[in-house]
């Protein structure tokens, strides 16, 4: 079980209405929120992704439980391409590869849940931008952390917050997973 | 309002008789750059359903208004809400009924010609596909060739002109659609034949298409004999029907011949290909005229539908039969093969009886184009 922002059932329905159907749910989300969609039409998997594409959404991934598809999205977010990151901080994903075995080192994936679960660093671990405020402290505040998102931004967010909340040592993986080309993990059923 | 539907009997007379068309294609772009209603004299555009749920302006001003505009998606659902909205915009178009699915089992029976002591060959082109399956029918008895999985066409077909079903054959085990070789079989009684080589995983009972092997149809004695030519599979089996006709099954196309890799052995296989298609056919009669069980492109069409052309012909004009160097042959046949058909291993497994998937499953199996051979 994924955690998501909304769960849409389109199953029995055929094309189009799946898209058409998360389309419409896709208006009533914030950006940057999850939606996971049920559908039980085969075609929706390759019209999902081709869609999401097109429409600029991110389509995360599709796990599937007998006959059901469970296709994540997560709703296009302008200000995370736009925003300059402003955290001093940061590090390349190759620096990123080559400190992240060390002992004091905790790399935190500020993620939704699906993005995390679809592909991950083996090891990272997942709090999501929005709940970092009241999970901070399962956080080891003598390591290193070092924060990743997709792009850069909301780990940029987080960066910010570590360090208000007296995080020592706190990076910024600039690139993110977006162009992450070394090892993940998937953990998606 | 309702839009006007176009069957895919419809579409494939327009094919056919190279009439103008116009397809707005609203699948996605990687369904249509794979496989799409091929014809001499289509234009298309490709705009997927999911583009256009906002309206459809932004395609009205790209379509023609002097030929017939129809909009084509996978199962038709997407294709009658973009005709609605066309219509809407005052443009007049069809939708494909059954979608893409129904392209891909539409079948057209096109004579082929008459047997010479009373009969007549048919041919069964599966134009959305490029599969090609026969009936030679004769004095109240039929012969059915690599049929396809619609098999209540060839079934309806024969009880249409009077004829029982007597021997269906399979020129060999297919792996870029199902056959209804079997089925047809046990609804008629008749005695189904596969090539015992490409037969021994198979979990049901076949008779043996041996090489040499002769029957007859009718009590006009119309003979089919078959021809052991190996290569596309190692029991690839050719037949002559009637003294006039070579069937050559997936080693011999009219612009190609056929792939030796789909069950995995290209490099095994590659001499028997030569041998069945340098030395076995070379012997063979020009008169006789080919019927291959695939074709690749709408050019090799003839003007009536069918596909069909005289051996000596493709001894000229057949490229994959002009290659004297047996290196260049051999390199031709074994590197840069087209991509495998879709699913072609289920496919294969279908065909053995090992797996029964329930017809959606069976369709989706077989979507995209046949990639039988190589050219």
């Amino acid at each position: 079980m994924i955690q998501t922002d909304k769960i849409l059932d389109a199953k029995g329905l055929a094309c189009p209405m799946p898209i058409v159907r998360t389309k419409k749910a896709m208006k009533e989300l914030e950006p940057g929120q999850v939606i996971e969609v049920q559908a039980t039409d085969k075609g929706s998997l390759a019209d999902m992704k081709a869609w999401a594409k097109s429409s600029g959404n991110q389509y995360l991934g599709t796990s599937e439980e007998g006959d059901v598809l469970k296709h994540y999205l997560r709703k296009a977010d302008q200000l995370e391409e736009k925003e300059e990151v402003s955290f001093p901080h940061t590090v390349t994903n190759a620096e990123l590869q080559e400190q992240m075995d060390r002992d004091d080192v905790i790399v935190l994936d500020v993620r939704e849940p699906a993005e995390y679960a679809f592909g991950h660093i083996e090891g990272a671990v997942s709090i999501p931008l929005g709940e970092l405020e009241n999970r901070a402290q399962e956080l080891d505040a003598e390591k290193e952390v070092i924060v990743i998102c997709r792009t850069g931004n909301r780990s940029d967010f987080a960066a910010k917050q570590l360090a208000e909340k007296g995080f020592g040592r706190v990076k910024n993986a600039v690139e993110g997973m977006s162009q992450w080309n070394g090892i993940t993990e998937q953990n998606n059923t | 309002m309702t839009v006007k539907a176009m069957t895919a009997k419809e579409v494939a007379r327009k094919v056919i008789d190279n009439e103008p068309l116009f397809i707005l294609d609203v699948r996605n772009g990687d369904a249509f750059a794979d496989w799409k209603i091929e014809g001499g004299n289509i234009q298309y555009l490709n705009t997927p359903y999911f583009d256009l749920l906002d309206g459809v302006e932004e395609v009205v001003s790209e379509l023609p208004k002097d030929r017939d505009i129809l909009v084509v998606c996978a199962k038709e659902g997407s294709s009658v809400m973009v005709a609605e909205m066309l219509d809407e915009e005052g443009v007049d178009a069809a939708y494909l009924e059954g979608g893409m699915k129904a392209w891909s089992e539409h079948l057209e029976p096109v004579k082929v010609g008459d047997l010479k002591n009373g009969g007549e060959l048919y041919q069964f082109v599966r134009i959305g596909k490029g599969c090609l399956s026969y009936m030679a029918i004769s004095d109240g008895e039929a012969a059915i060739i690599d049929a396809t999985r619609m098999t209540d066409i060839f079934l309806d077909f024969a009880q249409e002109k009077g004829a029982e079903t007597k021997h269906v054959f399979d020129t060999h085990l297919h792996a870029d659609h199902i056959s209804g070789g079997r089925q047809i079989a046990e609804a008629t009684g008749a005695t189904y034949y596969l090539p015992p080589a490409d037969a021994e995983e198979v979990v049901f009972d076949y008779a043996e298409l041996a090489d040499g092997l002769e029957v007859a149809i009718g009590d006009a004695k119309i003979k089919i004999e078959a021809l052991y030519s190996p290569g596309h599979t190692i029991g690839s089996t050719s037949f002559i029907v009637d003294d006039q006709y070579l069937m050559t099954g997936d080693i011999l196309f009219i612009d190609s011949i056929g792939r030796p890799d789909l069950a995995g052995l290209a490099e095994d296989w590659v001499g028997d290909l030569r041998e069945s298609l340098y030395s076995r056919y070379a012997e063979l009669a020009d008169e006789l005229i080919v019927l291959p069980a695939h074709f690749m492109i709408m050019d090799e069409l003839n003007a009536d539908g069918s596909v069909a052309k005289k051996l000596g012909d493709l001894f000229k004009e057949n490229h994959g039969l002009n290659i004297e160097d047996e290196q260049e042959f051999r390199d031709m046949v074994t590197k840069n093969l087209p991509p495998q058909p879709n699913a072609y291993q289920d496919i294969r497994s279908t065909n053995m009886g090992k797996i029964t998937p329930d017809e959606e499953v069976q369709r989706e199996m077989e979507i995209g184009p046949n990639r039988c051979a190589v050219r």
